[in-house]
């Protein structure tokens, strides 16, 4: 009997369709309802238009979340992509002891679920009386940047052959020299990709946002609370609209530089892990 | 060549934790030479180079170059240039920028630069190759490339981590030629470290064998192959045939060895390898070309006995004979070049051998 292959030609095609059209098609949804005329969502559409997106510029609150969000997430980006571009090259190059168990609490807030890393982190701030601000969201955002950088960043590093850098100190070069002429330009992809992704990372993160924000709201945090006014909701799709199609641009781009970094160093690029 | 020490090593020792790499280690390089490290891996050989160009430090001893002791000098600091085993060209660079890489240090002009780059590139046969990109090059042209890099900064000693173990063999060959010219030319010491006897063999001007991080024996190529102070050395380096034998008597400067599979034969009492107490003597060893099969009864020998051939294998040029000898357990190997008229002998055949006393190599 071929029920392995029955099984595999059709039902399991079609079981791979519906699970992408369930993942997916709330997300085509976004874009539709925030070009229909209507401020009920709710089909049949009813028309053609950009009013909503032409509400967001004029919502004041909403630019000030947008500005918080930016500041929080640039920041972010480059402090973890800092501190795991650190990690990363103690990952690979060096031993010390201990060394998985810190590498594991490192990449740790990959798996923790982040209502608890936000409420934890709130307990803990009032605990010792430091006010919420744009500083205390960054501080989270942070942690849980801070593994997908070291992810990025050492497979930048485990493309690097060791003796490239004692090549470069042979030739007379001193090491922050052998950095900036040799390690910098080769690991620079992995860098950029890195901080685009961790940029992309904060800037959507919403729970953490919630729990440390302050008075100074982020832009996901700003759309949760527009969604009790029904009125709102079109807006509100247009915007959720703008993000997605910067997110998707963000996490392509990071992508396309974490594959040349590998190309550049001669290796395939899918082999070396990655996030897409 | 002169023969003023460009490189003293004193009693140089280097641990990794509980693993001692390197044990007490001395050993002088001339200046202009080409001085070859040769051993098995892990007999220390590229941590002594690694030392030398001050990748480590020692955990004892030290490191004299030029005069200078370099404890505590870092590799930038030092007059030497290395050309890694695995080349370690800068792959975001073009071959001109590999190569000029350490001159932009120096105080030097852009177009000396450029000249610099040009010669170099001349000299190791890449000329018009400045400006490809180093993932373009086939692994001859890497080695060249990082051969020329390490060059132009015309260092007191060029370090070369087995530079043509990844080129096929053919090529591997060429370069062997080739870098001993090279060498020959320009007159900078180089320090070769190799897992290839032959290797060792054909290009250096002396040889440091290394086992367990003790030089083993410190010659040249032909002391070494005629005149090993060891069985491990005289296996490492060509093939050996080994037989028991006996020092009988000791008188009038001469030894009378006792050999019981080729015969007895006097020798002169310096024959002995220096340090060995010619009363020790158990064995002794005869290259595979200094047995002859004497295939005509005409042909005469200085020493002569008899055997039966066991085995053959024909590599063109030369035939290997396995031939057991009176009293021995195993075959002796002989070698015999294969002339015109010449045929090869079946396995079975019952052959005269012959020999020469100054062949003979004894060992304790």
């Amino acid at each position: 009997m071929n029920i392995g292959r029955f099984f595999s030609r059709n039902w399991l095609t079609g079981y791979a369709v519906v699970y992408m059209l369930v993942l997916y098609l709330p997300v085509v949804l976004l874009p539709l309802f925030a070009f229909n005329a209507s401020t009920i969502i709710a089909f049949p559409l009813t028309g053609f238009t950009f009013e909503w997106f032409g509400v967001l510029f004029e919502t004041k609150a909403l630019h000030s979340a947008v500005q918080n969000s930016l500041i929080i997430a640039v920041i972010t980006s480059i402090l973890s992509t800092l501190l795991g571009t650190l990690g990363a090259r103690a990952m690979v190059r060096y031993r010390f002891p201990l060394k998985r168990g810190i590498v594991g609490l490192i990449m740790v807030p990959l798996i923790l679920p982040e209502i608890i890393v936000g409420v934890s982190l709130l307990v803990l701030l009032m605990q010792i009386g430091i006010s919420l601000s744009i500083w205390t969201v960054i501080a989270g955002h942070v942690l849980i940047c801070v593994p997908f950088s070291v992810a990025i960043l050492s497979s930048a590093f485990q493309g690097l052959d060791p003796s490239l850098e004692e090549a470069s100190m042979d030739l007379g070069e001193t090491r922050f020299g052998t950095f900036r002429r040799v390690i910098m330009p080769l690991i620079l992809p992995g860098i950029i990709s890195s901080l685009l992704i961790t940029f992309t990372i904060s800037l959507d993160e919403f729970i953490i946002a919630f729990f440390l924000t302050g008075t100074d709201v982020t832009l996901p945090v700003y759309i949760w609370g527009q969604m009790r006014f029904p009125t709102k909701l079109p807006s509100v799709m247009a915007l959720g609209t703008i993000l997605l199609v910067l997110s998707v641009f963000l996490l392509v781009l990071g992508e396309v530089f974490r594959r040349r970094s590998a190309s550049r160093q001669g290796q395939d690029a899918s082999a070396t892990g990655g996030l897409m | 060549m002169t023969q003023n020490a460009i490189i003293e090593i004193e009693g140089v020792s280097k641990a990794f934790g509980s693993v001692t790499a390197l044990n007490g280690v001395d050993a002088t390089i001339r200046e202009g030479e080409f001085f070859s490290l040769l051993g098995p891996s892990g007999c220390g050989k590229t941590t002594l180079l690694r030392l030398i160009a001050g990748f480590d430090e020692p955990t004892d001893g030290t490191v004299v170059i030029a005069g200078q002791s370099m404890a505590g000098i870092p590799a930038n600091k030092r007059p030497t240039n290395m050309v890694f085993q695995s080349y370690a060209i800068f792959p975001h660079l073009s071959v001109a920028d590999n190569v000029g890489y350490g001159l932009k240090r120096k105080q030097m002009s852009r177009e000396e630069i450029n000249r610099a780059v040009t010669d170099a590139l001349a000299m190791v046969d890449l000329a018009g190759y400045g400006n490809r990109a180093a993932h373009e090059l086939s692994g001859g042209q890497r080695q060249r490339v990082a051969l020329a890099r390490a060059l132009v900064m015309k260092p007191k000693v060029v370090l070369l981590d087995e530079p043509l173990s990844a080129l096929d063999k053919k090529l591997r060959e060429q370069m062997q030629v080739e870098l001993r010219q090279l060498q020959q030319q320009i007159g900078i010491t180089f320090i070769l470290v190799t897992h290839d006897q032959e290797e060792a063999l054909i290009m250096s001007d002396r040889i440091a064998v290394l086992f367990e991080g003790e030089i083993a024996q410190l010659d040249t190529p032909e002391a070494l192959y005629r005149r090993p102070v060891s069985k491990r050395v005289a296996s490492f380096i060509g093939v050996m045939n080994f037989l028991p034998a006996t020092v009988t008597a000791k008188a009038k400067g001469a030894l009378a060895v006792d050999i019981p599979s080729l015969g007895k034969v006097s020798l002169a009492a310096g024959h002995a390898p220096e340090g060995l107490d010619p009363t020790s003597v158990s064995t002794i060893g005869v290259r595979p070309e200094m047995l002859t099969i004497l295939f005509d009864d005409a042909e005469k020998a200085e020493c002569e006995t008899t055997g039966e051939v066991t085995a053959t294998s024909y590599c063109g040029d030369m035939t290997y004979y396995s031939v057991l000898l009176p009293k021995a357990d195993e075959a002796v190997t002989i070698s015999m070049r294969n002339t015109a008229g010449r045929s090869i002998v079946p396995a079975g055949t019952k052959v005269r051998v012959g020999w020469g006393a100054e062949s003979v190599v004894l060992f304790d």
